[in-house]
Parts: structure tokens; sequence; C-alpha cells
């Protein structure tokens, strides 16, 4: 996975999308974060959704668990300013390893508001 | 991302259609991209519109970078589909297995005893002779066949359409004796050794599996195996 290609073959993410469109649909602000690359031992493969609602509920990962708090704050921050953003966390980062990737992997996640 | 855009990818995927999302990660512009059309910013963009095209038969989502853009193609391919031959024993647990684990799993059997709603609830069943039911299902690179018969009649006809198929993984149950003659009778039929050495037979990976569940385990294990490492040909097992 080194140059962050992943064959997808198997969606697991498809309630993801579901349940950020139901939000949306209901008026409910969402956010959607999405792993465009990973480098190293990353948990979850490129492709990975995690939608936020600004009522702070969510669904998906994009980590198993080790950056979501980190990207649920920037999610909030996108749904109120409505513009997209790449985050970036690995071992080069040193805020990464402040919010726990300890996977010894980098990835980047793309967050942009539902409209 | 548009909500519209949203709500075409999803009605796309209970329509079983490929489609792609070319997203510029630096302005957030969304471009849909089909096989033979797309829709968006970036619908008339040559060089986006064939590495996406590539990208839905690869079944890869990745970041590109076209004329310093940064282009991110996320892929929504339907899911990937199993056919299994023989609505055996063997095939009740692996195919509510496979469907666990994604697939899109597809029973056949001309045998209305075996292949029934109460053996195989909410499983698609098709009650053609394997040959028709493979001919007309049509295994494309995104699908494994396993034949599990035991019975020449039925598995038979079946395999030979697999083989002439782009299928990923052809998998057929019965011992090293009952794949010789298998070997032997597909020879007659005219296949080459290469063509014929697509089965992995004695099928599934060698763990020392006992009951159906176990074989449909070891089974499931192999095509996930093949799947992931590409292996040409038979198993590395």
């Amino acid at each position: 996975m080194a140059d962050g290609n992943v064959a997808t073959g198997l969606s697991q993410d498809d309630d993801v999308l579901n349940e950020a469109a139901a939000w949306r649909a209901d008026g409910t602000n969402v956010a959607l974060a999405t792993v465009v690359s990973t480098w190293g031992s990353s948990p979850r493969p490129v492709g990975s959704h995690l939608a936020v609602n600004e009522n702070g509920k969510l669904v998906g990962s994009v980590s198993g668990g080790c950056i979501e708090g980190a990207v649920v704050a920037e999610a909030m921050e996108v749904m109120k300013n409505g513009k997209p953003k790449v985050l970036e966390y690995g071992v080069t980062n040193e805020l990464a390893w402040e919010v726990g990737l300890a996977c010894g992997g980098s990835i980047h996640v793309y967050v942009e508001k539902v409209e | 991302m548009k909500q519209e855009t949203l709500k075409q990818l999803l009605e796309d995927q209970v329509a079983k259609k490929a489609v792609a999302l070319a997203t510029d990660i630096d302005s957030g512009e969304q471009t849909l991209i089909y096989r033979d059309a797309a829709s968006g910013p970036d619908a008339e963009h040559g060089e986006i519109l064939s590495i996406t095209r590539q990208s839905i038969l690869d079944d890869r989502n990745k970041v590109h970078d076209v004329g310093g853009r940064r282009i991110f193609i996320e892929v929504f391919n339907p899911p990937l589909r199993m056919l299994i031959v023989g609505a055996v024993h063997i095939a009740q647990p692996l195919s509510r297995m496979a469907s666990v684990t994604g697939y899109d799993v597809t029973v056949i059997d001309p045998r209305a005893s075996f292949a029934t709603d109460e053996r195989f609830p909410g499983i698609s069943l098709n009650g053609e002779w394997p040959d028709d039911a493979m001919r007309e299902l049509d295994p494309d690179r995104r699908t494994a066949v396993v034949t599990l018969t035991h019975d020449p009649k039925l598995d038979d006809p079946g395999l030979e359409v697999a083989l002439k198929s782009d299928a990923f993984y052809i998998g057929s149950l019965g011992s090293r004796k009952t794949h010789a003659g298998r070997v032997e009778r597909l020879s007659a039929a005219g296949f080459t050794e290469t063509e014929i050495e697509r089965i992995h037979a004695p099928v599934g990976l060698d763990i020392g599996s006992i009951s159906p569940a176990e074989i449909a385990v070891s089974i499931l294990a192999q095509i996930t195996e093949v799947l992931h490492r590409k292996i040409e040909g038979r198993a590395a097992a």
C-alpha cells in the first residue's frame, strides 16, 4: 500500500453514505470525511468514510479510532464555513502523535460539507 | 459534496451501476463519471475521464496529479459476485458467509428440492442448468465461481462456461482423484492445460476443515487471498 493504492472490491461503507443522506434530507448539517491516501500501516483503506452531523452524531470510521476525535472537530468547522479541507495525520506530524495515530502510518483525510 | 451528487451515488449503488466520483480536493468540485457518461465540471476533461474509467476497471481509489491539480478518484462499483453451482450442504454456510463479506451471491441448481428459499434465505437462486445459468449471469473479472455438486453432469457445464470467462476465481469441490477425472474430461472437451489450471482444486485453503461451515471458511479464505494478492492461476496453497 506504499503509494496509497487500495483495491476497493468490497465496500462496507454504503450505510455511512445512506445515513449521511438521511441526516441531510432531514435538514441537519452534515460533513463527510473520506480517507484519500494512506502510507504504512493504516487501519482503514482509501475510500473509508466517516459522516458527522451538527449534533455530533457519527457513523463510519476513518482510522479505527485513533484520529476520529480530531477529524470530528475539523468536520464541525467545515460544516460551519462550507470550505473543504485536506487533513494530514502521520508520523512526521507532531499533532498526529498528540491525537494518537500510534499505529505507525500516515493518512490524508478529505473533509467536505454535504451542501 | 452536493446533496444531489450523494443521492445519485446511492441510487446508482441500488441500481448496481458502476460509477466513480472525481473530486478536486483543493476546490471541492466533483464530477460523477460512468463508463459512457459524465456530469459535473470535469465531464469533458479527457485525462480525468480516462484515468477514472481505468480506476473503475481496476477497482482502485487514489489521488492523481492531473496538471498540478489533486484529483481523488473514488470508485463505487457494484458488489463482487459469487456464483455457486450446487445448492448442497456446503453452499448454505458459504452463501451466508460470502453475503456477509459483501458478495452478491447466486446459487445455481436445477434440482428444485435442493435450491429452496428455506435452505437459502435471502440468497438469489437460479434453477437453470448450470451452463445456461452461467451464460445468463455472465461472470466477469469481479466474479468468483465455485462448483460444489461433485456431479460432472452439473459441475462440468458450469465450469466450461466459467473457464471461457474472466472470472477472477474458479474453484471446484472434489478430491484429487475426482479432480483428475475432471481434468481428463475438460481436456477431451478441448481446454488447454493452462486454462484448466485456473481451477482451484481441491477447493479452498488447506486448513484442516471438516464440517461444511469450516470448508466454507477455507473456500472464502482462498477467494479472499486470490482477490487481494492477485495470484495468477493456482493459489499458493
